[in-house]
């Protein structure tokens, strides 16, 4: 089962490095991994995609519950959330292929953020699968380069993580 | 500011060696008395001496190491003391903040290195946080589910000429980090319900009992209920062996009845256990009549291994005494009849094996009785630290422990060396006690060396050597699944221990005929201010038993080369 779990974590220095140890120790998945400072300059927030039975999972929370600098976690697909990825794609753009590029990017509401004679970087943002339909659409031959942010989330409504 | 911190902490010992990223910290140990430092020849042995202090008391043992090899040498005890979760605070001496990522000389990534072996490690990058951080140290190897912490301590932050404002904290409060304090009482109250209903129980303690000081409450309840009771290898003397309600131990070399017990039970209530595979067995095949409640303080241990049935998260002590106040004032009684019909088949399974050893009067000595002389001559009341191996299960197995914190070995890691630097730092903290390291002649020159170190401390602890010349445990795996191709496990040119141990200024008896053996024991343990390294020959050819057939479920077992259950 694919999940998402949002960490409030210590900023502080090593306290990445603990969690993504703990991951490749104890032999779970990482599938993405995002992470930034928070609101509050003493928390990071860490949203890691993952996969795993619901018993591998729960060890997961736990485990990371554990770390002594893990503030808070949570398990957003438990529940109704809100789920990103921005991602940039750099293709190549000639000749017809042009405005055929063009109207996929507006069908996926994405922007094309820089241009050359040759080449469109585009800009799209939307959960994952809207990500991974668009290079779908737009075929692997003319993809030059992509990056990926991997996914945040947040709960719906009034469900917050915080301290 | 290092120093004063362990001097309030109330450290009265530390073990260590020297070297240059910890020179500063040497130096404040030079001119104070308060905290005794320990050399040792290895830092291992540091870790092991802190170790086995630890284990017999329940405080953290401190270890005091240099940066690089000085604390590279220590990861194997700090591994060992995080699996078996041992409180230990180790201070590693590292290069100045300005060298660090340069591949200075002597520079180790300790942080990197231990982190997933300690249950925290902090890293000094202040030195007005010293004496916070050290309290911390504290704090979290001795709170909760307790565990090594490393405290990374760059040259820099100890220059001794700069002067700091000092106060040691009384408390520290993280917000990241409420270990629990109390089970929940629903849970509680379900978990007792099952046990007054049960009909056929069996109560299942590990080494948590022992590390949260609840062998009183275990033994009073399990008293109470009149239930059969086995515990771990790790759990040993956490309730009295030599009681009619305890079945031995469990798991791999456990005895009959209790993995038969274990198997049959409806209810098998665990205690500060982790269903661990050695004593599982196949997960799969686990028990499959029984309901299970687990009480256990780390949440990440429930259903880690074993899906269990009532989890009951908080220390066993509190929840023990919870449970004793329900089952005092509850209105059901447990069930006598079934628990008498459970009893009968309990002491029918108890005469099937019943530790039973073949010894033939004009043959070589047994392992298993050196270790039942040793239980007689030591009359039941020693420390007794083990290496790992077969000596190890015999110890075990034959000497009775009727008090926790008593039987002391690596059981996690499962780590020779461990046997002979533990007894030291027991001894060191006991002087009045008896301190037995039993070991095998491959163990033993693991750390060999120490016997330098009880020179100069004066330790005067008794090894028994069960000298089967070979890596006996390693040659019954090889015997039973390897058609006996005994692939390096013979050790060939052994060498002279007498000689070895006399050269460290010891006492040494070689013991070869049964006669000899009580003599020779009676012996070593008259001379109470030496240590005496007996060399005792035993049966090279030797298995334990029982063992649990591989991959089967609890009840699968071998009880000696030819009888398979
Ligand atoms: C440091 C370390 N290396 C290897 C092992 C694997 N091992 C387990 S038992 C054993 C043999 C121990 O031999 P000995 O100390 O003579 O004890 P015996 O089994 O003969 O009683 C070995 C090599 C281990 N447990 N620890
Ligand atoms: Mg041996």
């Amino acid at each position: 089962m694919r999940r998402i779990i949002s960490v409030l974590l210590e900023n502080e220095p090593g306290a990445l490095s603990r969690v993504v140890g703990l991951f490749s120790q104890r032999n779970y998945n990482i599938e993405t991994l995002t992470v930034a400072p928070t609101e509050d300059p003493t928390l990071s927030r860490l949203t890691v995609m993952t996969t795993g039975s619901d018993r591998v999972i729960e060890q997961i929370t736990k485990q990371l519950n554990k770390l002594i600098e893990v503030v808070k976690l949570v398990d957003l697909t438990e529940g109704a959330h809100i789920e990103r990825e921005l991602m940039l794609i750099k293709v190549k753009a000639t000749g017809s292929q042009r405005a055929e590029i063009k109207r996929t990017v507006d069908i996926f509401r994405g922007q094309i953020v820089d241009v050359t004679s040759t080449v469109y970087t585009v800009q799209l943002v939307g959960n994952s699968d809207k990500l991974d339909a668009f290079i779908q659409a737009i075929g692997t031959g003319c993809i030059m380069e992509v990056v990926r942010s991997g996914v945040s989330g947040i709960a719906r409504g009034e469900k917050v993580l915080s301290l | 500011m290092i120093v004063r911190s362990l001097q309030d902490e109330g450290v009265e010992y530390i073990y260590g060696y020297p070297g240059g990223a910890a020179l500063h910290i040497y130096d404040a140990l030079f001119r104070q008395d308060k905290v005794k430092h320990v050399l040792v020849r290895h830092e291992q042995a540091a870790t092991h001496m802190a170790d086995g202090y630890a284990r017999a008391t329940g405080k953290a043992g401190v270890v005091l190491v240099t940066s690089g090899p000085g604390a590279t040498n220590a990861v194997t005890g700090i591994a060992t003391a995080f699996m078996d979760s041992i409180p230990m605070v180790v201070l590693c001496g590292q290069v100045p903040t300005t060298l660090i990522g340069e591949d200075a000389f002597q520079e180790t990534d300790m942080m990197g290195v231990s982190r997933p072996i300690v249950k925290h490690n902090l890293s000094v990058r202040d030195p007005q946080k010293i004496p916070e951080i050290i309290k911390t140290a504290f704090y979290l190897a001795q709170s909760g589910r307790p565990g090594p912490v490393v405290v990374d301590i760059p040259k820099d932050m100890t220059t001794p000429n700069e002067r700091y404002e000092y106060v040691y904290p009384k408390k520290i409060k993280l917000r990241s980090y409420n270990p629990p304090v109390r089970g929940h009482a629903g849970q509680i109250k379900k978990a007792v319900d099952l046990m007054l209903a049960a009909k056929r129980p069996v109560i299942y303690a590990g080494g948590g009992v022992i590390l949260g000081r609840a062998s009183a409450e275990l033994t009073e309840m399990t008293r109470l209920l009149g239930f059969p009771i086995t515990n771990t290898l790790m759990g040993i003397g956490c309730y009295p062996a030599t009681d009619k309600q305890h079945l031995g131990w469990l798991g791999m070399h456990g005895t009959y009845e209790a993995n038969m017990a274990m198997h049959h039970s409806d209810l098998i209530i665990a205690i500060g256990a982790r269903f661990d595979d050695r004593v599982t067995n196949a997960t799969e095949k686990f028990c499959p009549g029984a309901k299970i409640i687990h009480v256990d303080i780390d949440p990440a241990s429930i259903s880690k291994t074993v899906e269990v049935d009532v989890p009951i998260v908080g220390p066993v002590d509190s929840v023990l005494k919870d449970m004793l106040a329900l089952i005092k004032e509850a209105k059901a009684a447990v069930d006598e009849d079934a628990l008498s019909a459970w009893w009968r088949q309990i002491d029918e399974w108890r005469k099937v094996h019943g530790m039973r050893y073949h010894k033939d009067e004009n043959g070589p000595i047994k392992p298993q009785e050196v270790i039942e002389a040793l239980y007689q001559v030591t009359k039941g009341d020693a420390y007794v630290t083990s290496d790992v191996g077969q000596h190890q299960m015999f110890a075990a197995q034959y000497y009775k422990f009727d008090k926790p914190n008593r039987w002391i070995n690596s059981g996690g890691l499962g780590t020779m060396g461990f046997g002979l630097p533990a007894a030291m730092g027991i001894k060191l903290n006991f002087p009045d006690e008896e301190v037995v390291c039993v070991t095998g002649e491959g163990s033993i020159q693991m750390n060999i060396q120490e016997l330098s170190t009880c020179k100069q401390y004066g330790l005067p602890v008794k090894i028994v050597n069960l000298n089967n010349q070979a890596l006996g445990m390693v040659k019954q795996w090889q015997d039973m699944n390897y058609e006996s191709r005994h692939s390096q496990s013979y050790m060939e040119s052994l060498p002279d221990f007498m000689k070895l141990v006399d050269a460290y200024g010891h006492v040494g008896i070689t013991v070869k005929k049964r006669e000899e053996l009580i003599p020779a024991l009676e012996k070593a343990f008259a001379m109470k201010d030496r240590l005496v390294f007996l060399d005792i020959y035993v049966d090279p050819t030797e298995h334990v038993y029982p063992m649990q057939v591989a991959r089967g479920s609890m009840k699968d077992m071998w009880l000696s080369k030819t009888e398979r259950v």
